[in-house]
């Protein structure tokens, strides 16, 4: 009976208990309801994960079949997201009594549970639905629910970050809706399989191109594609930390998802990249992204701003994957997405427990940080690393993917770009450690953070040393679903 | 440029129009407005979608007796009703955050909560 329905269920439980949370006003029980969804949904994904990445599983919601119902399907791509997806919200929402709650007034907290779970839910639907408008629809429900997430920040300009996220996030779904219902009309169906079938025949269409160009426009708004990355810096600085690493690991990576799925399974390779030349206006916004990110990354005096900045770089090297359009490239880019889920997720929680301790976010004002809080310092050098790409560090697999993906292509000069904007990141990564290690703290007493807020940091931070070391469960997840992709189209 | 294609300008004209509203005022409640005018383009596209020349609603009468029925493509509609929902949904958070800022700014201008944020770097 679960067995059957997992893909229902996955989607559905959250669901349901997010408005059961609203009622929920005991805030032991809001919480551990919470964390036993989040886990339960991990659950799901890993038992779908071990038969989809071989064998995709077809799912009819309500046992309508595909043309007339809603068809779920789970292949090693979508599997590998719900992993990232569920697994960060099982790991973020254990995480301490303090960073999550401090921002939200007591007794809300069951408010910021729900939200969590909604935006968690639409997240995975994303991942799973063969439905184009499904995607719209959980696109939203995700949205909305973030943007509430992020006005729970504690600052005032969480509320202001959160209104112009909500305006470019809104702009961003209602090009994609416009490039959805494009498709529609150009084939007669909203079933992603179906569409993949048909569109070949209206390829010529000027219409197809405005419905890719709409879709891709979409989709990059909500990646924070350079240069739309405007909305991101400041939702990702002013949201509570425990927002901000649940949403820097899974918000953007499922925008990946779709302009992926878009360009690789509905359009087809050979329409974008051989017709349309997409990568010609991809590659240099990813360079850019890559070199602007970092650079500025390199200026900022926040910690959490610093971190934003460094994902609209990491964003930059997914989009390079996948303007590659090969097997390397394009495993390089998805692999990048759970190595980056897991190094962004982890450095974010570092940052939430220094706020917790030191309240502030401030490098200037964190001189010596190693020896008051040891542990959490060391968390920052390890997952630096990792965002480096440092060997036997997950960060350092999806780089060396890149590369090859360059090479394949004959691109010398981007794979050697690669390399050169990894230096710029050991300069963001060491500026901080410098200061956390080689300054005199003008108190030395011990302020390590508690211990519900270090094992989920470590959790996190050790996971990029055994995706560095151990990867069928990242880069060989990611290559099955790379040459799945290439493969249909 | 036919002019049985219309609709299409129009919807693109309202799009337009949303969009400009949005970008040029400095009003969060009018940039509201501009959202929603940009969401109701595409709404109105997919509404003329479904529209078949010819048809009626798609309700099969009782007296058909299997006659043929020409009737309109309903899907279309019934995917914006969903959206309509999803705009509702948005208005409301949006406007519920404008209610928050102008608590906490004491205003809704952007130019004037810019103006603060910087006093307060100093």
């Amino acid at each position: 009976m679960i067995q059957s329905n997992m893909p229902a269920l996955i989607i559905v439980t959250p669901m349901l208990v997010a408005p059961i949370l609203v009622f929920v006003r005991h805030r032991i029980v809001a919480r551990v309801l919470a964390i036993a969804t989040a886990w339960w949904c991990f659950y799901l994904a890993v038992s779908m994960a071990g038969v989809a990445q071989d064998t995709p599983i077809a799912y009819d919601m309500g046992g309508w079949e595909a043309p007339l119902g809603i068809a779920y399907t789970v292949d090693a791509f979508s599997s590998l997201l719900l992993l990232i997806v569920s697994g960060i919200a099982s790991v973020v929402l254990p995480f301490g009594p303090g960073s999550a709650l401090l921002a939200i007034p007591e007794g809300k907290n069951n408010l910021f549970y729900a939200s969590f779970l909604m935006c968690m839910a639409g997240l995975m639907g994303i991942a799973i639905t063969g439905d184009l408008f499904n995607v719209f629809v959980f696109l939203e429900i995700s949205s909305l629910a973030s943007y509430t997430l992020i006005a729970m920040g504690k600052s005032r300009r969480a509320l202001m970050a959160a209104f112009s996220y909500l305006v470019m996030g809104t702009i961003g779904g209602t090009f994609t809706l416009l490039g959805i219902g494009m498709v529609y009309q150009l084939t007669g169906t909203l079933n992603m399989a179906d569409i993949a079938q048909r569109l070949p025949d209206v390829i010529d269409s000027p219409a197809t191109r405005v419905a890719l160009a709409l879709i891709v426009v979409g989709g990059s708004i909500k990646l924070a594609v350079f240069p739309l990355h405007q909305w991101l810096p400041n939702a990702y600085t002013y949201a509570p930390s425990a927002v901000s690493a649940f949403l820097a690991a899974t918000g953007t990576k499922v925008s990946y998802y779709v302009i992926v799925r878009g360009i690789f399974t509905l359009f087809g390779v050979s329409f974008v990249f051989g017709t349309l030349h997409l990568e010609r206006l991809l590659v240099p916004l990813a360079l850019l992204a890559m070199f602007v990110g970092s650079t500025a990354a390199i200026f900022q005096t926040d910690l959490k701003r610093l971190l934003a900045y460094s994902s609209i770089a990491q964003i930059g090297y997914m989009v390079l994957g996948l303007a590659m359009a090969n097997q390397a490239g394009l495993t390089g880019g998805i692999v990048h997405l759970a190595n980056h889920a897991v190094i962004k997720g982890g450095l974010f929680l570092v940052v939430a427990c220094i706020t917790y301790r030191m309240h502030t976010s401030k490098i200037d004002e964190l001189g010596g940080l190693a020896q008051r809080m040891p542990l959490t310092a060391a968390a920052w050098l390890v997952g630096g690393l990792g965002m480096i790409g440092v060997p036997t560090t997950a960060g350092f697999i999806s780089k060396w993917y890149l590369v090859m993906g360059a090479i394949d292509r004959g691109w010398y000069g981007i794979a050697f770009a690669i390399l050169l904007s990894s230096l710029l990141a050991v300069v963001y990564v060491w500026r901080v450690v410098e200061v956390f290690y080689f300054r005199e703290a003008s108190d030395k007493s011990n302020l390590e953070a508690p211990a519900d807020m270090l094992v989920p940091t470590w959790f996190l931070i050790a996971m990029t040393i055994v995706f560095g070391l151990y990867t069928p469960w990242s880069a060989g997840l990611a290559s099955k679903a790379a040459a799945l992709l290439l493969a249909a189209s | 440029m036919s002019l049985d294609q219309w609709h299409h300008i129009g919807s693109i004209a309202l799009l337009c129009t949303g969009l400009y509203i949005v970008i040029s005022r400095d009003n969060l409640v009018k940039k509201m407005m501009g959202l929603n005018i940009f969401q109701v383009a595409v709404i109105f596209f997919y509404v003329t979608m479904g529209k078949v020349t010819g048809g009626t609603a798609p309700i099969i009468p009782a007296d058909a007796h299997g006659h043929e029925v020409l009737y309109s493509n309903p899907i279309p509609h019934v995917l914006m009703l969903t959206a309509i929902v999803v705009g509702v949904a948005t208005t409301a958070l949006g406007l519920s955050l404008i209610v928050r800022i102008q608590e906490a700014y004491g205003t809704a201008e952007e130019d004037e909560i810019v103006r603060l944020d910087l006093e307060e770097i100093g």
